[in-house]
């Protein structure tokens, strides 16, 4: 058994443990030792990463003396690794991005309480990318439920209660029918750990057994995801929440909560349920359809925003569509491209937060467009990055959200015909739509105006423009040297079974 | 791009609206001579009001104003029915499920497995604890226990961030108005507090620590001593109790406990996965010293599990401890 190996419950227990001394920390300490702790744990995980994919299988981690089926077990294959690598890199330049906005945005004594949060928020990210049992997941989707609504409501005024309020309803919606189907899975089949379960409902499947309960189960634990992850008809509570948190929650809650939920469901419908199951039960064609809807409609209130902030928070909507989308294709190819867009809209829409923040900054904080212009010219770098992420997200070559939509056009050619015609029309309509409103953006803080909005004494902030400079270039590494990653995807996919 | 004057009134902006989450904006048309500009800068008033004050106000403003539509008034008549009718669906559908499902208790059942098997006939042997359930959630299923109490912890945290009072003239204030409205040293609830307060401090630790012998355990026991706790303060105000149980007392006995808690299980976790011995002595199941980690873990989780109920309790009643 290599060392690596213990690298994988070790980063979950050291964020557990790091928000333990978080809470005796002073503020300021606190977040130099969170900050310390996401790169190790960054750097951990892409050792796995790198070990994965050179063994080539996937290896079990036991927790403790006793094996699964009785004890708890962590699994990682390359994918998990990919994907843990990914959150951890994401969160550690979301905190350090964000850094000045966390300054003004959280009172100076309930800053330790802030990193808390994110302490446990990473160790139930990767919990939920590396478990093996479903009960195990159900646990960590609790932290990750309240971890999220703190980061939320961190910043103290009434919007941010009203979201957190609203995010708090909805995300324990999903976290109450995630559990009634997760016991009602566990009375049918006995079992709770990833792969048992899956021969069980197999068996079931095969025989019509149980056939309405597992039914439910399938509806139950999709819609509860979906909920969970901002799906189009229940996104509601999810513009006030981006809209009005502090900068680093907001690209944490926008590239990676939502994200970390969308993995459960991939690893529930590969490794759980059974992906021919799925699609025999056509929930795949109900997420498909939601995921299209969501696609366009994110996309046309996304262009009547006067605020950037709530821009980027409707095109997350739009964003979370194309997930979908790609999840209901059904199909390997469909699935590889859901997964790489995670990857490319995570990485995009964090850098898109982290530099509207610089922006407004210079702005006099105000959100909207009319006193964003020429911000570009006053924060150049903020400018250059809110630029690339613009770009990305409708879809320039060379750039993530680019190779991420080529790669959902190649999945649905193949797909059924019906879907394919779908599916492509609303990928070429919905790019124009993006279009209109991030090259509208992009314009306005291109639109020279003379620099008396800038405070006297302003400076930017060198953590800041650290962040920016690694989210360009994780953009740029994402769109042209994408083969690798959905190669490992795939891979990954294989693993899984 | 232009937009139309009257797009706020368009059905279409109404149910957008409405699907957004944004209920203020859907339903109201201008009472009298307001003109529909004068209503958009109403609502844009509302969107950038600061605090919930302003918010409050500025709905307040646009309420007076306006009037609500038609169909709205025939959309609030029939929203609680429509609500009604769509949850006795789901909970129809859900019936319909569970009726399905295999008999509670029957021995057929999948559930009724070789899992369930060894936790029962091996349990004892295998983690030392007489209490089965105490050594499946602590020893087999140690993992999951950890995330659940860090769910508390979490929980803890959480009502800090929302009501804790920081340093200042609020916090002296809120320290003086602390029961305002109640009577302080009430002398029928500080004699029995006298009386019961040992007691149930006692009976507590006797549930902590025999969690691995009897029903208990750690969550239940720590319950008991917080609701000990709850009471002391209660019957003679946060003065007294802070010289056994103050903030700084809070602070330590939270990290600690958990601290230890987390390290014992990696080396559990650790020395398990590597398939070595991990030098812990099981001794004899039923002594009160024995089921080697599950004692100790008892005890933390209690620590947690007290400290926390207090926590509640007092940041509900003064924001602070």
């Amino acid at each position: 058994m290599s060392f690596i190996e213990n690298f994988v419950p070790f980063s979950i227990i050291i964020c557990l443990g790091g928000g333990i001394i978080s809470s005796a920390l002073k503020g300021k300490t606190a977040r130099v030792f969170t900050v310390w702790l996401l790169l190790a744990v960054s750097i951990m995980n892409a050792c796995v990463l790198g070990y994965t994919v050179s063994i080539g299988h996937e290896f079990v981690y036991v927790m403790g003396r006793f094996p699964a089926p009785w004890g708890n077990e962590l699994r990682a294959g390359c994918l998990e690794g990919l994907i843990g690598t990914f959150f951890s890199v994401v969160m550690f330049l979301s905190v350090v991005g964000g850094i000045r906005g966390q300054n003004d945005d959280i009172p100076v004594d309930k800053m330790n309480l802030y990193f808390i949060m994110i302490n446990l928020m990473m160790s139930s990210l990767l919990a939920l990318v590396y478990t093996n049992d479903l009960f195990t997941a159900y646990v960590f989707v609790e932290i990750n439920t309240m971890a999220a609504c703190a980061l939320i409501m961190i910043r103290n005024n009434g919007h941010t209660l009203v979201a957190a309020t609203k995010y708090m309803i909805m995300s324990l919606l999903g976290s109450g029918l995630l559990l009634i189907g997760i016991s009602m899975l566990y009375t049918i089949t006995g079992q709770l750990l990833m792969p048992d379960i899956k021969n069980a409902v197999e068996e079931l499947a095969r025989t019509g057994e149980y056939a309405i309960p597992l039914t439910a189960v399938i509806g139950l634990i999709s819609v509860a995801l979906a909920i969970k992850s901002a799906l189009y008809p229940f996104h509601s509570w999810l513009p006030e929440a981006y809209g009005y948190a502090t900068a680093s929650s907001s690209a944490i809650l926008s590239s990676l909560v939502s994200k970390g939920y969308i993995f459960l469901l991939i690893k529930i419908f590969y490794r759980v349920i059974g992906m021919h199951v799925m699609v025999g039960h056509k929930i795949t064609n109900i997420l498909f359809v939601f995921g299209i809807i969501g696609m366009i409609m994110g996309s046309v209130t996304a262009i009547r925003q006067n605020d950037i902030r709530h821009l980027i928070a409707y095109s997350s909507i739009a964003q979370i569509g194309y997930i979908y989308m790609g999840i209901g294709l059904g199909s390997t190819a469909g699935m590889v491209a859901a997964i790489f867009h995670i990857m490319s809209h995570g990485a995009t829409k964090s850098m898109l937060f982290i530099a509207q923040r610089a922006l407004v900054e210079v702005s006099r904080g105000s959100k909207n467009f009319s006193d964003l212009k020429g911000s570009g010219f006053r924060h150049k770098l903020a400018g250059i990055a809110f630029t690339v992420g613009a770009f990305s997200m409708v879809g320039i070559p060379l750039l993530a959200g680019f190779t991420s939509k080529v790669y959902f056009a190649e999945a649905s050619v193949t797909a059924v015909h019906s879907k394919m015609w779908i599916a492509m029309i609303t990928l070429a309509i919905s790019t124009i739509l993006n279009a209109v409103y991030f090259i509208r953006a992009t314009i306005s803080i291109y639109t020279p105006r003379n620099m008396n909005y800038l405070l006297p004494g302003y400076r930017p902030s060198r953590n800041t423009a650290v962040a920016l400079v690694c989210f360009i270039a994780l953009n740029f590494f994402l769109g042209i040297l994408s083969y690798p990653i959905a190669y490992t995807i795939q891979t990954g996919l294989t693993v899984f079974g | 791009m232009k937009k139309r004057s009257d797009y706020r009134s368009t059905f279409y902006s109404r149910i957008e609206n409405f699907v957004n989450g944004r209920e203020e904006f859907l339903l109201y048309k201008p009472k009298g001579d307001l003109e529909a500009k004068q209503l958009e800068s109403l609502e844009a008033e509302l969107t950038e009001a600061a605090d919930l004050l302003e918010k409050r106000e500025a709905r307040q403003r646009l309420q007076d104003m306006t009037e609500p539509l038609d169909f709205l008034k025939k959309f609030h008549r029939h929203y609680g029915k429509i609500a009604a009718i769509i949850c006795v669906m789901l909970l129809i559908l859900l019936l319909v499920a569970v009726s399905w499902l295999p008999p509670f208790g029957h021995p057929d059942n999948p559930a009724e497995n070789e899992v369930i098997k060894r936790y029962i006939e091996k349990g004892e042997e295998e983690t030392g604890a007489v209490n089965i359930v105490t050594g499946l959630i602590l020893n087999y299923r140690g993992f999951d226990t950890m995330g659940e109490t860090h769910v508390l912890f979490i929980a803890a945290s959480c009502v800090m961030i929302l009501l804790l009072i920081a340093e200042g003239e609020e916090k002296k204030s809120s320290y003086a108005f602390d029961r305002y409205l109640e009577p302080k040293n009430d002398i029928i609830v500080q004699k029995v507090a006298n009386f019961l307060v040992p007691v149930v401090f006692v009976f507590g630790i006797y549930v902590i620590l025999n969690g691995h012998l009897s029903p208990g355990g750690g969550f239940s026991g720590g319950a008991i001593i917080g609701a000990g706790l709850i009471l002391y303060v209660s019957a003679f105000g946060f003065k007294k109790t802070g010289r056994f149980f103050n903030e700084h007392v809070y602070k330590v006995a939270k990290v600690s406990a958990l601290c230890f808690y987390v390290s014992c299980l990696s080396y559990y976790f650790y020395m398990g996965a590597h398939g070595l011995d991990n030098h812990i002595p099981l001794g004899t199941p039923g002594n009160i010293i024995s089921s080697g980690l599950i004692l100790f873990i008892n005890i933390f989780v209690g620590t947690e599990v007290a400290c926390t109920m207090y926590a509640f309790y007092a940041l509900f009643r003064k924001g602070g401890l």
